[in-house]
């Protein structure tokens, strides 16, 4: 049977556009049929904005790479609607074990808090998650949304200017030209858009190597995360086991720099690997291998002109902590309801550039704690390995030690708290839902309160009046009154309004707090309407 | 800020160094340099106070401002 990475899921069809006369313009063309590709184009489908994914393949991603999806990652991907698939196929897990040599130093739980509706982490082969996200556009395209996926569509060049980009696209067919008013290159960490308009891309290279398998077995190892320091069977270096759906296991084996990497490889050189970690009587068969380094960095600005560019082709960071493409989605979550109002001219251009600066925060958070994460795992000196065995030795008995352990550090969402788009806290509420944070989740009744601020500007009001819909310049928000009479789990008032009795939150689109105050304002909500769109 | 103690503090000077010493007799250089590690963790923890500690840390270098 064919693995579904091995099946075309968006096959060369011939398009209209290469027989045009003139050459068509379209609003947004999309390069990269990846996770953030897909889920960018969705994004602005589902919000009626044209577009148009163009990619160098075909068939969803080889092997089984991001594996890791957060809970913020599976509140977008709700919002777009293809959690569903996600949820039900992924692994979810809570609970994670540390070895240190020969022995396992202690367990930890990631603090199943409840009232949430989706887990806190999944795990999930890339593949999966495209494959969701492919049968989303599909279903968007049945009920005519204006999106459209170009398998083996190659652009080889990009013309900027001041009021659309044009592109030279290479099929099996031929060459043909097509514009696009926005650009969004969603091209991975080798992006092609960068290097054709020949922008920065600058950080620190980490030589390490690491080797990735993708083994299927049936084996009855729980599914946590279980990661070793020096273990037996790789001394000096790391080792990482997770459990993937299909009884596919993700191994991650750190290598060290000076290896030949093509030797590395070979399955004849892998299989004993395996062997010495997993033990000489199990049964196991290779998916999937690949080896890879990686260097933390970012473009300077995610921006240039009427060229955006988003996940990694913007920013790269280690693999440690699922920092990668639970990053790019909240980059396409961030990006695609500002770019829909200056599309419809309801905001300056100069809100794309919020986009830019608020991301690059998260970029730069996600790049200190992976070199933070990479020191402990890699000690550089022979100093910084007996202080990281220190604290590991201390860890096995000593619990006070175990915050120091760093073994990634998992992805969480990014608060833009230095956010031009933020007004000034006016409550004197939790400190997670201030302006720039991501909303939590909250149980309201059988229901959940992240799909009722989705994809609009909301006035939750908790116990406050104001009207049910206001309208600045353009930009309508509408209002979802609770109360705290209706939170039995108090979940609501826990993480809205901790010692305040009522509260009005302005949220944005993507589910970030813009203002929130103790009741009802309309110079100031108008304000932070303003301030939220880049007009401010 | 909280302010790093740099006035004398320890109840018993002598006897603390003599203690500390006598955690290091016998031990190979190696185990004795982890058991000083282990120990700055376990005092850093019970400070606490990241400004103390970076104070601290500052201090430690010999290194003037």
């Amino acid at each position: 049977m064919n693995k579904i990475f091995e099946v075309p899921a968006y096959a060369y069809e011939r398009s209209p556009d290469q027989d045009s006369v003139n050459t068509v313009r379209h609003k947004v063309i999309v390069i990269g049929a990846g996770p953030i590709g897909l889920a960018t184009a969705i994004d602005l489908a589902q919000q009626g904005v044209e577009v148009v994914v163009l990619d160098d393949n075909d068939k969803v991603s080889f092997g089984s790479r991001a594996i890791c999806f957060s809970q913020r990652t599976l509140d977008i991907a709700d919002r777009l609607g293809a959690v569903r698939p996600m949820v039900d196929k992924g692994v979810q897990w809570d609970k994670g074990k540390i070895y240190f040599h020969n022995r396992q130093i202690y367990e930890f739980d990631l603090q199943p808090d409840t009232g949430y509706a989706h887990p806190a982490f999944i795990n999930l082969q890339q593949y999966y998650f495209e494959m969701a996200l492919v049968e989303r556009v599909r279903e968007l395209q049945a009920n005519g949304a204006p999106i459209e996926i170009r398998g083996r569509n190659k652009v080889e060049a990009i013309g900027t200017h001041d009021s659309h980009v044009t592109l030279e696209v290479v099929t099996p067919e031929g060459p043909y030209n097509i514009e696009a008013e926005w650009l969004i290159a969603c091209d991975g960490a080798s992006s092609p858009t960068r290097r054709m308009l020949g922008l920065d891309f600058e950080g620190q290279v980490f030589e390490d190597n690491f080797l990735i398998a993708d083994v299927v077995m049936e084996a009855d190892f729980p599914s946590e995360r279980l990661f070793w320091f020096d273990p037996p069977f790789n001394r000096g270096q790391s080792a990482l086991m997770q459990k993937q759906p299909d009884n596919v296991w993700r191994i991650d084996l750190q290598l060290g720099w000076d290896i030949d990497r093509e030797r590395e490889k070979r399955p004849e050189n892998v299989i004993p690997r395996l062997k010495a970690m997993l033990g000489d009587d199990v049964d196991f068969e290779l998916e999937w291998v690949s080896i890879y380094t990686f260097q933390c960095r970012r473009m300077e600005r995610f921006r240039q002109g009427r060229v955006l560019f988003a996940g990694d082709s913007a920013h790269q960071v280690s693999p440690f902590g699922a920092l990668g493409a639970n990053s790019g989605m909240q980059d396409a979550d961030n990006l695609c309801w500002k770019l829909k109002l200056v599309i419809e001219g309801k905001a300056p251009e100069l809100l794309l550039d919020s986009y830019s600066l608020e991301r690059a925060q998260a970029a730069d958070e996600n790049i200190t704690k992976s070199s933070q994460s990479t020191s402990f795992i890699t000690p550089k000196s022979e100093m910084s390995r007996l202080l990281r065995d220190a604290v590991l030795d201390l860890s096995a008995r000593h619990q006070f030690a175990r915050p120091l352990v760093n073994s990634g550090r998992l992805s969480t969402p990014c608060t833009y708290h230095r956010s031009s788009l933020n007004s000034a806290d006016a409550l004197n509420g939790p400190e997670f839902t201030r302006p720039g944070s991501a909303c939590p989740d909250a149980p309201l009744g059988d229901e959940f309160l992240l799909p009722k601020l989705a994809g609009k500007f909301t006035l939750l009001t908790i116990d406050a009046d104001a009207p049910d819909r206001i309208e600045e310049d353009g930009v309508e928000a509408t209002r979802l009154a609770l109360s705290v009479k209706d939170d039995v789990t108090l979940d609501l008032k826990r993480r809205y309004l901790g010692d305040a009795t009522s509260a009005v939150y302005l949220i944005r689109p993507d589910q970030h707090v813009a203002a929130r105050r103790d009741t009802y304002e309309e110079n100031a909500f108008r304000q932070a309407i303003r301030r939220a769109t880049g007009k401010e | 800020m909280a302010e790093l103690t740099l006035i004398p503090n320890l109840d018993d000077a002598d006897g603390f160094y003599a203690r500390l010493l006598a955690a290091h007799d016998g031990l190979e250089k190696s185990d004795s340099d982890a058991l000083n590690a282990r120990l700055v963790f376990v005092l850093a923890n019970h400070i606490g106070d990241a400004d103390v500690l970076d104070q601290a840390i500052k201090l430690a270098t010999l290194r003037d401002a």
